[in-house]
């Protein structure tokens, strides 16, 4: 059983550990490749020396073409319901393709195919096919890039059975989800984080996998319960320090993956710290905050002392204006003084 | 295949497979309460047994709403399939997918699809797997003329082109998108006009007769087969009822435009070519038919006697590894 949180390794960016995850499994199988917008950049140039001019829009994929050629890392037109759905074509018949959506507020040109073919065939086809298809994808707002480049609806995909989601958090986790989800035989989302790219953590080496479907506790506490999702991961355990302060003592969790959610992990957390606060950077209704809120309500409803609470951006698109966006974005203040007011109100 | 006797008997027989399997199997189906969402290809077989006749199993093809016809020209067995329409365990998608999602993934049928234009670029994926994993294997992406103005469609046709798949898009236009006729939806007379768009062949053919449609195919796959990259295909062709069952097309079409095209019947017009020649004779053709009627019968019988699927499948095929529980959780299932 590999464990969540590394003891070895070097230090990696998440950028790089994406990257290499990438490499080491195109490596391992030739049937793996890799389609997008500007994922090498500069398409069709090779005759004037130009090879990778980009290498990735966040240079996730810098390095790739020059390895595995343009027959496996194929840049792509700007037109993601065809090559989604070429994508998911090539994946039914025997190729293992990973796709790029560069945000995933791009997803509305090609959902169809990620909800009625990706998501349905295997189902609708009697267990026929199986669809090893990853679509990476962006998320995360912070960077004035305004209401079409900085949604973080993961929640939308969750809500579709056949698909599955993750949230790596580190460069630790996007190596090993991102080996699971290429290794994984059916669609995998996962969902990279603008905030996180440059953000250093110890990753392996050699290749590695994370369980699909799992979190992990990245402190213990017996105080409340907080869980982050991607990049608020890292808001709830600052916020924990500030709590720690105040005298109450947060476990936080890292849910990692939006489909399937480990609700069984969070409910023993629950079970123990009797408080619940998801901090969510999606917005509110039918998200995945407000589920796991019911999910803990219906399962652990007589452990509970206060009502299970959430913590996330309005129910609005992402503002440009930096002031207005930095009330978007749940931030450390709001974990605390939300914690507080339940410590306050049911203890 | 070549058009010997034996190619000759073979687009007969598929064609009227399907025209006897449409006829017998849509009331049954209806009977049995599940014809809302079951579409009639009768009218337009020579398209599906036209392009087929070039195909083997291992070549793939992609469908449409309307697509019993692409299952049986691609080899799917209609016992199988009437089997999957009364939502039987023994249809080839274990009852779970009925008329709209038919698939054969052993006969490269990539599934009739519920959503317009939709399994299109699945078809431009499977001849991408066909290049990268040099497998000489062709893609036939069949669509109607409502998908004809579906954006994918266009993204599917440039990316096939700029990444030179040996896909065929082949277009049958019935001339109508539900009630809508496609002179007032589409921009261009003819569909096959746009292939110019994305540098690609464009063949315009009568698709009521197989001949043209035989024809034209075997130059488009021959050409995607040597590597020569995709081209787009226009049958003009014509559904004989609705657009469901449900449906009386003569609320936007004319009794005398249907009397033209039942005039120029596929199977009708076959017998009118073949027959004259002399190699083949009617009693061979309607010996044919005889064998399709008796196969219907026993395609019936099939599906009635085969057991419907366990309550449990609801969970089944899902995916391909994830916790049954956490499909019903929270849900007060009672199974």
């Amino acid at each position: 059983m590999v464990e969540m949180i590394p003891s070895v390794g070097r230090e990696l960016l998440y950028r790089e550990a994406i990257n290499e995850a990438l490499k080491q499994e195109m490596r391992l199988d030739d049937n793996v490749i890799i389609m997008g917008e500007e994922i090498a950049g500069g398409a069709g140039r090779e005759h004037l020396g130009i090879q990778d001019a980009w290498g990735g829009p966040f240079r996730t994929t810098v390095g790739l073409i020059q390895e595995f050629g343009n027959e496996r890392v194929l840049d792509t037109p700007l037109s993601e319901a065809g090559f989604m759905g070429a994508a998911i074509g090539a994946s039914s018949t025997g190729l293992r393709v990973i796709a790029e959506l560069m945000f995933v507020d791009f997803m509305g040109v090609c959902w169809d195919q990620l909800i009625n073919n990706a998501a349905k065939m295997r189902y609708m086809f009697g267990g026929q096919v199986e669809v090893p298809f990853t679509m990476l994808t962006r998320i995360g707002a912070g960077f004035g890039s305004a209401a079409q480049h900085s949604e973080s609806f993961y929640s939308l995909f969750s809500h579709m059975p056949g698909l599955k989601g993750v949230v790596p958090s580190d460069a630790y986790t996007a190596k090993g989800l991102l080996t699971a989800a290429i290794r994984d035989n059916d669609p995998v989302i996962y969902f990279e984080h603008k905030g996180l790219y440059t953000q250093p953590s110890l990753v392996p080496e050699e290749t590695y996998v994370l369980p699909l479907g799992k979190a992990r506790t990245l402190k213990s506490g017996s105080g409340i319960t907080l869980v982050g999702i991607s990049k608020m991961t890292w808001v709830c355990m600052d916020a924990a320090a500030e709590l720690d302060k105040l005298g109450i003592d947060a476990e936080v969790i890292d849910l990692l993956s939006v489909s399937p959610i480990d609700y069984d992990h969070i409910i023993e957390s629950v079970k123990k710290t009797h408080a619940l606060v998801v901090v969510d950077e999606d917005t509110p209704v039918c998200s995945i905050a407000s589920d796991i809120c019911a999910r803990v309500a219906e399962e652990a409803f007589d452990y509970l002392d206060a009502p299970p609470t959430k913590v996330t951006a309005p129910h609005t698109p992402v503002p440009y204006s930096r002031v207005l966006e930095d009330q978007y974005v749940p931030n450390v203040p709001r974990v605390v003084t939300t914690v507080k007011s339940l410590y306050e109100g049911y203890r | 295949m070549e058009l010997n006797k034996e190619g000759l008997l073979h687009l007969y027989k598929v064609m009227s497979t399907i025209r006897h399997f449409e006829e017998r199997g849509i009331p049954e189906t209806g009977q049995r309460g599940m014809s809302a969402s079951v579409h009639s290809s009768v009218g337009q077989e020579a398209v599906p047994a036209g392009v087929c006749a070039h195909l083997s199993s291992e070549d793939y093809i992609g469908s449409t709403h309307r697509g019993h016809g692409h299952c049986i020209a691609k080899g799917v067995d209609p016992k199988a399939m009437m089997a999957e329409l009364f939502g039987r365990a023994s249809g080839p998608n274990k009852g779970k997918g009925g008329s709209m999602h038919i698939a054969d993934m052993t006969k490269g049928m990539l599934g009739t699809n519920g959503v317009v234009a939709a399994s299109i670029p699945l078809a431009v994926g499977a001849a991408l797997t066909s290049k990268i994993k040099k497998l000489n294997r062709v893609a036939v992406a069949f669509f109607g003329d409502g998908a004809a103005n579906q954006g994918v469609l266009h993204e599917s046709m440039n990316l096939a082109a700029v990444w030179q798949l040996p896909v065929i898009f082949c277009c049958e236009n019935n001339g109508y998108a539900e009630s809508t006729p496609f002179e007032y939806a589409s921009s261009v007379e003819a569909l096959s006009d746009r292939a110019a768009s994305y540098d690609m062949p464009g063949f315009n053919v009568d698709g009521m007769d197989v001949f043209a449609v035989y024809e034209a195919a075997g130059l488009a796959i021959e050409r995607a087969r040597a590597g020569d990259g995709p081209s787009l295909l226009e049958c003009k062709t014509y559904r004989y009822y609705g657009h469901t069952v449900f449906d009386d097309p003569l609320t936007y079409r004319t009794k005398e435009e249907e009397d033209y095209y039942k005039s120029r019947d596929p199977l009708k017009l076959f017998r009118e070519k073949v027959l004259p020649e002399g190699e083949i004779s009617q009693s061979e053709l309607d010996s044919i038919d005889t064998d399709c009627l008796n196969l219907m019968e026993e395609a019936v019988e099939f599906a009635d006697s085969s057991p419907m699927p366990e309550v449990s499948d609801l969970y089944v095929d899902v995916y391909s590894d994830y916790p049954i529980s956490m499909m019903k959780r929270g849900t007060n299932m009672s199974i």
